[in-house]
């Protein structure tokens, strides 16, 4: 802060240009809302949580049918069965989170204060087992994605409160995270926002782009073409893959910023995942 | 169509009758590319998902199931009466527009120069 107005200052000084100052945390989630609610008037903004689906009258009924009889319902208790299986040392996921781990996903991601890292779900698994001797899980489907879904499922209805900080560091998270969800990449050369924000709602191919606020409290999902429960991580490398773009490992910090900064834009919505999709 | 046959048969008739005065080599393996016009490789590169996929966000000719994202591309010339505007919109539409969701097909090479001016020669008959 005192850098930024020392800045302001002396170019102040030298021309008389304001400093284009950085938008906060605050200004941006309250922009991004009021974008959405003007793209989408008639979408309720807790509907959002329901991705695609919010804004598609012609594909909600069938996808209502199907969240009847949930394709992700086994998974959902194959996470229950791991998650209440004891380590090899008789201590359990249970022993590694606040309230038992029970209805505590919307907390996540948070900035670890101690570390200066974002910490995800999935790594608070990981790491979870590995502090009790036990190897990690493949991060992106399978049994990580499993336990997810229950921990997800028992916290359907809280509400997403991510929190940045007034640190440096959780600042510079957010910052990577909006830049990779704003930045043109690829071979194709387009951004997460030019298909979830400023097409969100066009057609690309047959294809209906969701908005990016709500995608993220549906996760793990279940989906068809992937024959199974992916969590965020992993859409996140489908969709650079389709722009012929880098993609980066589930995990990496560069995709856990970007969760940190998309998650932040869907404060206030409920978590309901897991849940269906295309 | 008919048209489309007609060319057809008289590029490859051209092909035999050259492939016969070069006292019989052998026949080109690619008779079939060499008798499509370079309007219908345009189209084919147009609508190739892998290269142009123009149908992701334009309605093009009878392509089905397009995108909405774009203008739809019809009465090219109209509205490019000068055909390197309309190659240098395909080469690379962020120096018109630096937002465009638009891939710069010629400056991120996913598409080739030929196949560019092959994709400008079919989008200049719609
Ligand atoms: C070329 C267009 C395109 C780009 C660029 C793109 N996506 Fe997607 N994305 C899609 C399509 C199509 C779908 C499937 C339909 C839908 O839910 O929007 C999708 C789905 C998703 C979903 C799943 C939503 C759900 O409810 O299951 C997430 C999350 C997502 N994208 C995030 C991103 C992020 C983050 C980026 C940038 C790293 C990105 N996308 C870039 C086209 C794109
Ligand atoms: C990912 C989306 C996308 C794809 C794929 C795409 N375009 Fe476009 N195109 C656009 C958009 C959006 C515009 C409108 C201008 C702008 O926003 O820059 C546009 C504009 C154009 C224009 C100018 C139209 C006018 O009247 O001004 C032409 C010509 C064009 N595109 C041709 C093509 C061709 C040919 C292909 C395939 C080789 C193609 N586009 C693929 C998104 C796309």
């Amino acid at each position: 802060m005192k850098k930024l107005l020392t800045a302001t200052l002396v170019l102040g000084l030298l021309g008389g240009v304001t400093l284009p100052v950085q938008a906060s945390p605050e200004q941006d989630l309250k922009e991004f809302r009021d974008y959405f609610k003007k793209r989408f008037p008639n979408t309720p903004f807790d509907d959002l949580v329901n991705g695609v689906y919010s804004i598609d009258a012609a594909s909600r009924e069938q996808w209502e049918e199907i969240e009847e009889f949930p394709p992700y319902e086994l998974n959902i208790e194959k996470g229950e069965t791991l998650f209440n299986t004891p380590f090899a040392n008789g201590k359990g996921y249970a022993d590694c989170f606040d309230k038992g781990g029970i209805g505590i996903a919307h907390r996540y991601p948070f900035f670890d204060q101690e570390s200066g890292k974002i910490v995800t779900l999935e790594g608070s698994i990981n790491t979870c087992r590995e502090a009790n001797g036990e190897q990690p899980l493949g991060w992106s489907k399978g049994a990580i994605a499993d336990i997810s879904a229950y921990m997800h499922y028992t916290s359907r209805g809280q509400v997403i409160n991510v929190i940045v900080p007034d640190n440096p560091a959780a600042m510079a998270a957010y910052e990577r995270g909006k830049n990779h969800f704003y930045a043109k990449r690829g071979q194709l050369n387009m951004a997460c926002a030019d298909c979830h924000v400023y097409y969100s709602g066009n057609k690309i191919r047959a294809d209906l782009l969701s908005p990016a606020l709500g995608q993220p409290s549906g996760f793990p999902v279940y989906r068809s073409k992937w024959g199974g429960l992916g969590t965020l991580h992993r859409r996140y490398g489908g969709c650079n893959k389709q722009v012929r773009a880098k993609t980066y490992k589930s995990q990496s910090d560069e995709y856990k910023a970007l969760q940190y900064f998309h998650t932040y834009m869907s404060n206030g919505l409920e978590i309901n995942g897991p849940s269906a999709r295309k | 169509m008919r048209h489309t046959a007609k060319k057809l048969f008289k590029s490859a008739f051209s092909t035999a009758v050259v492939a016969g005065a070069l006292l019989l080599t052998s026949f080109p393996a690619s008779a079939a590319d060499g008798a499509s016009s370079v309007v219908e490789k345009g189209k084919a590169a147009a609508f190739d998902r892998k290269k142009g996929n123009c149908l992701a966000c334009h309605s093009v000719d009878d392509g089905t199931l397009p995108g909405n994202i774009a203008p739809p591309l019809i009465a090219m010339k109209a509205r490019f009466p000068d055909k390197d505007k309309l190659r240098a919109q395909i080469w690379d539409a962020t120096v018109v527009n630096p937002n465009t969701i638009m891939i710069p097909f010629g400056r991120n090479k996913v598409l080739s120069e030929e196949e560019i001016d092959q994709v400008v020669e079919y989008i200049y008959t719609l």
